[in-house]
């Protein structure tokens, strides 16, 4: 067996290629990103056919996997966790198709939000689609839990849940790799109607999938992902999952915990474990990275009963990553800490890369708007959001992706002209489109500023699906063609880009505005490449 | 065998470069690893960290408890001392003093190395003073790198290896002025470990 050194990510990824997929599907997002990187760079892959290209959202991503499952081949649809709200409602309805091939949707959470707007819990969207859901406490387990989660899924006929966290994600160790799995063949569902959700036929699949329930929890109660450690002192029972684990045993010399440990990492709760580890202690303590799953279903509504402690009793903070020290705290034991950090150390929050062409177009952006109130600036997500911060201050929200277009629209309704739409090229087709069409319909007087840097900066530079196709996209909707007008983010160009944009503020309905200049870092990633290819042929 | 490691520095910095190199010669030797990066949002010149553990056992966490790093590997003074609280009381602080000023609030210099002189085990070291006069100035993560191998508990000759592994696709010439850049940190380190 080969050993080889990964990212939790990468471990997926090589799970899911030695489980036998035949396609990835995914929308860049920290930490999910490196998922696809892995198996786009894999040999291997290559070999195997797989197929791995960019989606233009999650959504598409999650529809065209269930459309692999419906053919009968594994395959897998990653994303961060709030791209599990995009693409919640294949999401939730796959549920109810059900699974044909295998099919993993694996859902990246990031608490403490170190990329991210929220730090959401992918477990109780698992909970909610009422699916099995897996959570891995170390890379060898998320390579693992791959392989094992296919297996269920085609077994069960079951989209599985597979959720990480951040640290796991982008945290590297030895990974022992098995015996790799051939693609299975197309072999169409048995049920012809399994897919075709009617009411009369959903209302069967609904019932399908709450027969499944009991069987989901045998399942877990079986599984050797969800593991019983017995112990002498039950003055105390601990709960976990996911990295909470390590956090437990690293507050212990050898690992050796004093209290019974109920470690999970398989989804519905195993409610015979937990019914014996609430009979043999005195009191439960909970230890989960996230929202507070385990507590809140093993509380009930009234919290009668033996103490439990944990998030929802303060016992740990309400919100953010854990870490061994808040861990020791909750048990009692000595928080450790070096030397405080000197009074004038100071932050270093990101910025926008020198010379980045964002940068030009929100220095142009903000002298147009000089001469109207502030606050008219709705944006989005990925880098050029650093322009909210000094020096730029340029805009003025920042909510979801997509949100930009059609929460200016909203405020023009409401009187505020003109407003402005700040987004990205990966953006603009993630979700920009729909909402542009709906200003066009509603002839919006807003101007809307599409930062086409050629990529999708933020997540590193990933290929954008707007690449070559945004004009056409935006006649096509029905932006007047005088009205849809590029312009070169430079500073040598800079009071000309602000003459175009004065002018388009003045405009009384849609006008986009392309400001079109390629990412910083992808040309010179570009450059580099070409420069040893160059290398090479001398 | 245990090492736990702060490696710091800001997005770009290469950081990762140097926690890859310690890794490869850990694995070689058959140490157990864990090593937590940051990706994302905050490499775009942001505070970077990575934890880096070594281990001849079997490695719990992927986050060092507070307090309890081994050694702070910085490549920049001010992200040196953001870690104090990592550091335990007989860990070494090992940092470049070449100043990152991308923030408009930076604290004085000498205040900083004022600092980082009165930790009592550490070293502070010009690396892209070094990396420049031996004509590599890119390689001054790796001069960081060397001024922290008398520290590692690995041979010197492993980390050497490692560095012919990791730079060995960019070329002979850039595997040389890493090799130099690292001999020059572990020389430094060795002429001025003053506890
Ligand atoms: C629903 C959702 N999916 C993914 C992400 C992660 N993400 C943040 S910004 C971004 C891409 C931005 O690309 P683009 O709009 O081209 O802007 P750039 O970063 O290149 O300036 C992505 C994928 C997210 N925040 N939300
Ligand atoms: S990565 Fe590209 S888009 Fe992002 S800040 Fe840097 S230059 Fe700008």
């Amino acid at each position: 067996m080969q050993r080889m050194l990964l990212l939790g990510d990468e471990a997926i990824a090589q799970g899911a290629i030695d489980a036998g997929i035949s396609g990835i599907y995914a929308y860049p997002g920290t930490p999910s990103t490196e998922i696809t990187e892995f198996i786009q760079k894999s040999k291997e892959a290559k070999v195997r056919g797989i197929r791995s290209e960019w989606s233009a959202n999650e959504k598409t991503a999650m529809e065209s996997a269930l459309g692999m499952s419906y053919t009968g081949k594994r395959t897998i649809v990653c994303m961060k966790h709030v791209g599990l709200n995009v693409a919640a409602d294949p999401f939730i309805n796959a549920a109810i198709t059900g699974a044909n091939g295998g099919l993993i949707i694996l859902s990246a959470d990031d608490p403490s939000m170190h990329s991210s707007q929220n730090e959401q819990d992918s477990r109780f969207f698992g909970d909610f689609a009422m699916i099995p859901v897996l959570e891995p406490s170390n890379q060898q387990e998320a390579y693992d839990m791959v392989r094992y989660g296919f297996d269920l899924s085609e077994e069960q006929k079951i989209p599985v849940l597979l959720r990480i966290t951040t640290r796991l994600a982008h945290s590297r160790s030895g990974v022992l790799r098995r015996d790799t799995k051939e693609q299975n063949q197309i072999r169409l569902p048995e049920n012809p109607a399994q897919f075709i959700l009617l009411p009369v036929i959903a209302r069967k699949q609904y019932k399908v999938l709450l027969e499944k329930q009991n069987g989901f929890e045998k399942q877990s109660e079986r599984s050797g992902f969800n593991q019983y450690f017995e112990a002498e002192n039950r003055s105390l029972g601990i709960i976990t999952c996911g990295l909470a684990y390590n956090y437990l045993m690293e507050n212990y010399s050898e690992h050796e915990i004093p209290y019974p440990v109920l470690k999970i990492g398989q989804y519905p709760v195993p409610t015979k474990m937990v019914d014996k580890i609430y009979t043999d202690c005195d009191e439960l303590l909970i230890l989960e990275d996230g929202y507070p799953l385990l507590e809140k279903s093993i509380r009930g509504f009234l919290n009668k009963g033996k103490k439990i402690r944990g998030r929802l009793d303060g016992s740990l903070p309400r919100d953010g990553e854990l870490n061994p020290n808040i861990v020791a705290v909750s048990l009692g034991l000595d928080d450790t800490i070096g030397e405080p950090v000197p009074e004038f150390v100071v932050g270093r929050p990101p910025s926008l890369c020198n010379g980045c062409s964002h940068n030009d177009a929100f220095l142009a952006l903000n002298e147009a708007l000089n001469m109207y109130t502030r606050g008219r600036v709705f944006s989005d997500i990925g880098c050029y959001t650093l322009s909210a911060l000094k020096p730029l201050e340029s805009i003025n929200t920042c909510v979801d992706m997509g949100a930009s277009i059609t929460m200016a629209m909203g405020a023009a309704d409401a009187g505020l002209i003109p407003a402005v739409a700040a987004i990205g090229d990966s953006t603009f087709t993630h979700s920009g489109m729909t909402g542009l069409l709906d200003a066009i319909n509603n002839n919006s007087p807003i101007t809307v500023i599409i930062l086409d840097n050629a990529t999708t900066g933020m997540t590193g530079g990933q290929k954008s699906s707007a690449f070559g196709k945004i004009e056409s996209i935006c006649i096509g909707l029905g932006v007047e063609e005088e009205h849809i007008r590029i312009l070169k983010p430079l500073s040598k160009q800079h009071d000309n880009n602000v003459e175009a944009i004065k002018e388009e503020l003045e405009y009384n309905g849609v006008s986009v505005l392309i400001l079109r200049r390629e990412c910083i870092q992808t040309l010179n990633k570009r450059m580099r490449t070409k420069h040893k290819a160059k290398q090479l042929e001398i | 065998m245990k090492k736990d490691i702060i490696l710091a520095g800001v997005g770009g910095q290469g950081i990762l470069s140097i926690a890859a190199t310690i890794g490869m010669a850990a694995i070689e030797l058959g140490l157990q690893l864990k090593q937590a990066e940051v990706h994302g949002m905050s490499q775009r010149g942001g505070d970077v960290q990575s934890h880096l553990r070594l281990s001849s056992k079997k490695i719990a966490s992927d986050l060092i408890p507070k307090g309890k790093a081994d050694l702070v590997i910085s490549v920049e003074p001010m992200e040196a001392l953001r870690y104090l609280p990592m550091l335990s009381k007989e860990g070494w602080l090992i940092t470049n003093t070449n100043a990152f000023v991308n923030i408009p609030d930076y604290p004085e210099l000498q205040e900083v190395l004022d600092r980082i002189n009165a930790t009592p085990n550490h070293i502070a070291i010009d690396a892209d003073y070094i990396a420049k006069d031996i004509g590599s100035a890119k390689s001054s993560n790796i001069v960081i790198l060397g001024a922290s191998a008398p520290f590692l508990d690995i041979d010197p000759r492993n980390l050497e290896n490692a560095i012919k592994n990791i730079f060995g696709n960019k070329g002979e010439s850039v595997v040389q002025a890493n090799i130099e850049a690292f001999n020059e940190g572990l020389k430094f380190a060795l002429n001025n470990k003053c506890a």
